[in-house]
């Protein structure tokens, strides 16, 4: 791992696909927490913090055991998403006992963290049809390459979560017409805020 | 408590009840594999398929499942069907299509439309309810992202279930609006027909 492939995992994850607005993973935090700015940062952040510990998890159980025993297609799925789910346990532990502030801020929102689809998501990327083919690197180089996806990816997350919010929080003080109040005129938002991020295609 | 006809636990599902447009939740899906027809009606099988499995095995074990630690047992149990889908798929369906669904056949076990029913529905019904509920659920959301998919390849790629809807002999020619097809236009197209059916529902109740 150089810097360069450090930078490129970076943008990729951040701008060019952002998990949010081009591939369409964790939508519900995103639509349902984006409704003040200080939530929207919380989400974001616990969310980072999570992917970060559920890709540097998954991906040395995948290729320390799942390939290794061959039982990828039959395990994969089932043993990643109980993985993530007794990481959030353990992280929601941890803070509530030796990091109260913190659990205080974040603590509504880790449970949530389960079913995000952006969690999962980015540790079966990481370990399936990953554009930097994190499957021919070596153990400890696809660790840290898939740990710094997993932080880049959160921090994409966390970008878009903020930006709506933005928009919201003004969206909230307009008149918009009755059938679009609510969710569909945030889809409609999140629409144009896809387009401008679509000009980052090709740059990756 | 009054008891509520079978018919209608099916029937809730796919209008008052309807996943996407009405409790919002399975959105991730609905704008990722709804590029074309054929992949819609691929996920939408995929999700009956689970959701009806995991419904019934979860109201048949529910005197066994202890309340602590009931989510991850329904979690194992939705892993469990929908590793069976992607055996069953990668082995039945044109790689293209497996491809254009990539994570999103796993990422059903994440989906919140099933932990949901298991959790608020399942675990208190009976095992024919439950069925019924799954199916009827899961029905209106395929039915809900084959529409969604319909208007988007119809106007994103100028296609209907691959073919093109303007016949090549015919003088003109239908030149496809592309951004339908991508990021952008999944979010505008559910957006605006969210918007279209909240109009519907309050121009009947006004």
């Amino acid at each position: 791992m150089d810097v360069t492939q450090f930078l490129t995992i970076a943008f990729t994850s951040i701008l060019v696909s952002n998990v949010v607005l081009a591939k369409f993973l964790g939508l519900c935090p995103f639509i349902g927490v984006t409704q003040k700015t200080e939530s929207a940062l919380g989400m974001g952040a616990a969310v980072t913090f999570v992917m970060f510990m559920a890709s540097f998890a998954t991906f040395l159980l995948y290729r320390l055991v799942l390939v290794r025993y061959d039982l990828v297609l039959a395990l994969k799925t089932p043993m990643f998403i109980l993985v993530i789910a007794a990481l959030v346990q353990l992280v929601e532990l941890f803070m509530r006992a030796r990091l109260p502030a913190l659990y205080d801020a974040l603590g509504i929102y880790l449970p949530l963290i389960t079913t995000n689809c952006a969690v999962m998501g980015v540790a079966l990327l990481n370990t399936s049809d990953a554009p930097l083919a994190f499957r021919e690197m070596t153990v400890a180089g696809g660790l840290v390459a898939a740990s710094w996806r997993g932080i880049c990816c959160g921090l994409g997350f966390t970008m878009a979560m903020l930006l709506m919010s933005g928009i919201r929080e003004r969206l909230a003080r307009v008149n918009v017409p009755a059938p679009l109040r609510g969710i569909p005129i945030a889809f409609v938002c999140t629409g144009l805020m896809a387009m401008a991020f679509l000009g980052f295609t090709g740059m990756g | 408590m009054a008891q509520t006809l079978l018919r209608d636990e099916f029937k809730k599902g796919i209008i008052a009840q309807n996943a996407v447009f009405v409790l919002a939740v399975g959105l991730c899906p609905t704008l990722a594999v709804t590029t074309a027809l054929k992949n819609a009606v691929a996920m939408g099988v995929a999700v009956i398929f689970v959701l009806v499995c995991a419904n019934t095995l979860v109201a048949a074990l529910r005197r066994f499942i202890a309340r602590e630690v009931r989510i991850p047992c329904f979690i194992v149990i939705i892993g469990s069907f929908v590793t069976m889908v992607e055996i069953i798929f990668k082995g039945k369906l044109p790689p293209e299509i497996n491809a254009s669904l990539g994570i999103f056949i796993p990422l059903i076990v994440v989906n919140c439309i099933i932990l949901y029913r298991a959790e608020s529905f399942a675990y208190r019904h009976g095992v024919l309810r439950s069925l019924l509920d799954g199916l009827g659920i899961g029905v209106g959301f395929a039915l809900t992202i084959c529409l969604v998919a319909a208007v988007r390849e119809v106007l994103g790629s100028g296609t209907v279930w691959g073919y093109p809807w303007v016949p090549v002999s015919w003088p003109v020619r239908y030149v496809p609006a592309s951004i339908l097809i991508q990021a952008p236009g999944a979010f505008l197209v559910l957006g605006l027909m969210m918007a279209f059916f909240n109009w519907l529902g309050q121009k009947r109740s006004a």
